[in-house]
């Protein structure tokens, strides 16, 4: 018996036309976006019902006018130097010695009359309605950025590394679950050694 | 010296293309995966403000977006330089907001509706009265999570 041929070939040849004709499609439509920003919680609307008396030193004011100026704790301040404020006036652990309020992971003045400890410290933001959105951006972003850069050097402390690094691995969905587990207890911690007090709505005062 | 000989005298080979509709489909599959059709077209400028200490929005079908900006060239005879909000693929006046919020969120899965986003992408010239009325808006609905998209860069550009 002869032995037969090879089946005759596919033509294959355009088959990469076709695919080269999809990629383009998808590359035109593509947007890789990615987006990222500044996460906030808004206050609810209703207001507590116990009234919290919180003493004027422990609040930290922050007021920027339309021209985008800042007033803060009643003086003009650069936005530069914010960032630099808020951190003092946070980790500053005015409480005395042996008080319960005492704070023995700050490294700040101890000056009696700024805040007590960090869970007590409330930053309070105000702004005018025709100050631009970009510079209510900066300030809303060094704020959050004077709470970070508290916030990692004490994680570096208790665990030798940067606290936004852990909760980025923390919230990405492509941490095993178990190594979630463990970041969840360290990411709670140093939030509950520095939580954000951050508010825009008004707050009431006492001396 | 044959085996030279030999070799010169061979025509060129062609290079074979055979597995050149492998690589295209491998680069298929990656642009296919990573894509997402955009669903609204932009009607407001929207140059979104730098920040450095920024949080990726992970889950896309958790977030609600809400535009605000001036109106872009072509809609600046009518609808005039003030910023305005923009919801889905209209404009909107900012007592709508929370009946969209409301919406979007019944659009959603049960598992997620408590744990929405609303993402604010304003335009940095946008003024903080429109924002701050924005925010009083999703107050009442009890949309409390909301996140401020930006670009990621040094937030001092913001004020040039």
């Amino acid at each position: 018996m002869p032995r037969r041929g090879a089946p005759p070939e596919v033509n294959a040849g355009s088959m990469a036309d076709i695919a080269f004709l999809l990629l383009i499609f998808f590359l035109v439509t593509t947007t890789i976006e990615t987006d990222a920003g500044l996460d906030r919680m808004l206050p609810p609307i209703e207001p507590p019902e116990d009234n919290v008396v919180i003493k004027q030193k422990n609040i930290f004011t922050v007021n920027i006018n339309k021209n985008g100026q800042l007033l803060v704790e009643e003086e003009l301040t650069d936005l530069k130097k914010l960032r630099e404020k808020a951190v003092a006036f946070l980790d500053n652990g005015g409480a005395a010695q042996g008080t319960p309020d005492y704070c023995s992971y700050c490294k700040g003045k101890h000056n009696p009359d700024s805040s007590d400890n960090p869970q007590k410290a409330i930053i309070s933001l105000k702004n005018d309605r025709e100050t631009k959105y970009g510079t209510y951006i900066t300030v809303q972003n060094e704020l959050v950025g004077a709470y970070n850069d508290l916030r990692n050097r004490e994680a570096q402390r208790l665990y030798g590394r940067d606290f936004t690094e852990m909760e980025a691995e923390y919230l990405n969905p492509e941490t095993p679950s178990k190594i979630r587990d463990e970041l969840k207890e360290k990411v709670q911690k140093i939030q509950d050694l520095f939580p954000q007090k951050l508010s825009e709505a008004e707050t009431s005062t006492t001396n | 010296m044959a085996k030279f000989n030999k070799k010169k005298s061979g025509d060129l080979p062609a290079v074979s293309t055979a597995s050149l509709p492998d690589i295209v489909f491998m680069l298929l599959f990656f642009f296919m995966t990573v894509t997402t059709m955009k669903d609204s077209t932009l009607l407001v400028e929207n140059t979104l403000p730098n920040a450095s200490e920024v949080k990726k929005l992970e889950k896309k079908d958790r977030v609600i977006y809400i535009y605000v900006g001036k109106p872009t060239r072509e809609y600046q005879k009518v609808f005039g330089t003030e910023p305005k909000i923009q919801l889905n693929d209209k404009y909107a006046s900012v007592a709508e907001v929370g009946d969209y919020v409301l919406e979007e969120r019944a659009k959603k899965p049960q598992e997620l509706q408590n744990v929405l986003t609303t993402a604010l992408k304003v335009d940095k010239d946008a003024n903080m009265g429109l924002i701050s009325d924005i925010k009083q808006e999703l107050r009442k609905v009890n949309a409390l999570k909301v996140n401020y998209t930006t670009y990621e860069g040094d937030a001092f550009r913001n004020l040039q």
